[in-house]
């Protein structure tokens, strides 16, 4: 308890640094860097997901146990929700910036793919009622999803010229990451701030599995210690 | 192994000739919506780099329209449990990829040869470009629409959820091939679409072999 507690003050604090830290002069963007504290952390935050959600699927088609599928499950609600965090503070940002909320950026591209990916896989969970076909396949189709992933999040972006910070003909430097130089505050807060993101996903992840390993222990009658 | 896979391949192909029902289906499929395009565009002048991503959006629909039939059909016949005992899950999951390759080729085929007589500003400048888009294209979009199709036949609701479950998986593909289509009516040389090449070259294995690993899962569900 006194640890989800602190962890709350942890997040406020960011949140208000966030806006008052002094961040130091980068050229195009100025002040509405300071996205970055928040944006960001959520766009890797909800890749991790995916990649937990994938890797427990992988354990679902290994062991069969419906427990690693509910945790799958689990992740990929998370990285949904982080995704869709990401999509609207950059449509935003992108409205201050570069003048429009939507414009196909490479970058806000592959947000909306990944966005459409699980929706998909949440509307294949909807469609089977067979509980054990249900996360086979499910399962599968996460996998089949997350190999595409790379495409967006690291190559398409490298090839394809756009105007999101970290594309190709960034004097900075392309990549996944925007590697512009950063202030050491700057950094700091930004590495504070995405340590914060991971704790929040692990215990809103723990949280939601156990919720879901209890429901199917009620169904199933199993009243043991959990 | 590979005779296994070309006996998959032939009795596919054989019940298909049979029926006809996917081919007629795909052809007619084709027909109706590049008439719809005309028809929604009468009048209208419409650029190359337009009619290069509407030539996908037929491409697309009309796979998906047909490329399920495979896996659901053996499905309905109730020839599931016969294939299970016959053979092994890798050598169903190659023959029934090869017999998607060949008709998605013969898709192909036939919407560009349908395109090219009806779309009078579509004049490919550089036809290798164009040729190897179509071709790694079509390999990418058989290879990804296997899986889904064989992930689809076990699903409730097996018509409506395929475009909806492909589609975002195949999106990587399908912007390059539009972006090269782009380029081959630009005029551009063949060493400049390396990356394309690339991008659509290494789709293809890294998704025939997530399918390769993954298909026994499915298969014996």
């Amino acid at each position: 308890m006194i640890w989800k507690f602190l962890l709350g003050v942890y997040i406020a604090i960011i949140t208000i640094l966030a806006f008052v830290i002094p961040i130091g002069f980068i050229p195009g963007l100025g002040e509405r860097a300071r996205i970055i504290f928040l944006h960001v952390p959520s766009a890797w935050l909800s890749v991790i997901a995916f990649f937990v959600a994938m890797i427990y699927a992988v354990r679902y088609l290994r062991s069969k146990n419906i427990y690693e599928d509910v945790k799958s499950a689990a992740s990929a609600e998370i990285g949904f929700l982080f995704c869709f965090v990401t999509t609207v503070t950059g449509s935003i940002w992108a409205k201050f910036n570069w003048g429009s909320f939507w414009n196909w950026d490479p970058r806000e591209t592959s947000i909306f793919v990944l966005l459409l990916i699980y929706g998909a896989y949440f509307v294949l969970r909807s469609a089977i009622e067979v509980e054990e076909r249900k996360a086979t396949l499910s399962a599968v189709y996460s996998i089949i999803a997350f190999v595409t992933v790379p495409f967006f999040i690291f190559i398409m972006p490298r090839i394809m010229p756009g105007l999101h910070p970290g594309s190709k003909g960034d004097p900075e430097g392309a990549g996944p990451v925007v590697t512009f130089k950063m202030d050491p505050n700057m950094r700091i807060l930004f590495f504070a701030s995405l340590l914060g993101f991971t704790l929040v996903y692990l215990w809103i992840f723990k949280l939601r599995s156990r919720m879901e390993i209890l429901k199917i222990k009620i169904q199933n009658k199993i009243y043991q210690e959990v | 192994m590979l005779s296994s896979i070309w006996a998959i391949f032939l009795k596919d192909l054989k019940s298909e000739i049979r029926t006809r029902y996917a081919l007629n289906a795909l052809l007619m499929f084709v027909v109706v919506t590049i008439s719809m395009i005309l028809f929604a565009t009468a009048g209208e002048v419409m650029s190359g780099e337009l009619l290069s991503g509407l030539l996908w959006v037929v491409i697309f629909f009309s796979a998906m329209s047909g490329l399920s039939r495979t896996f659901v059909s053996e499905e309905d016949r109730g020839t599931v449990i016969f294939l299970q005992l016959a053979t092994r899950p890798s050598v169903v999951y190659f023959g029934k990829l090869l017999f998607n390759l060949v008709l998605i080729f013969g898709i192909n085929f036939f919407v560009v040869i349908a395109y090219l007589l009806t779309m009078e500003n579509f004049k490919v400048k550089s036809f290798d470009v164009f040729l190897s888009a179509l071709i790694l294209g079509g390999l990418g979009l058989a290879s990804a629409s296997t899986i889904i199709a064989a992930i689809i036949a076990k699903a409730n609701t097996k018509g409506t959820l395929y475009p909806v479950l492909s589609f975002p998986v195949l999106l990587p593909l399908l912007i390059t091939t539009i972006n090269m289509t782009q380029l081959s009516i630009e005029g551009a040389k063949l060493a400049e679409t390396f990356g394309h090449l690339r991008i659509l070259f290494s789709y293809f294995v890294v998704v025939v072999i997530a399918s390769y690993l993954l298909f026994d899962y499915i298969w014996k569900e």
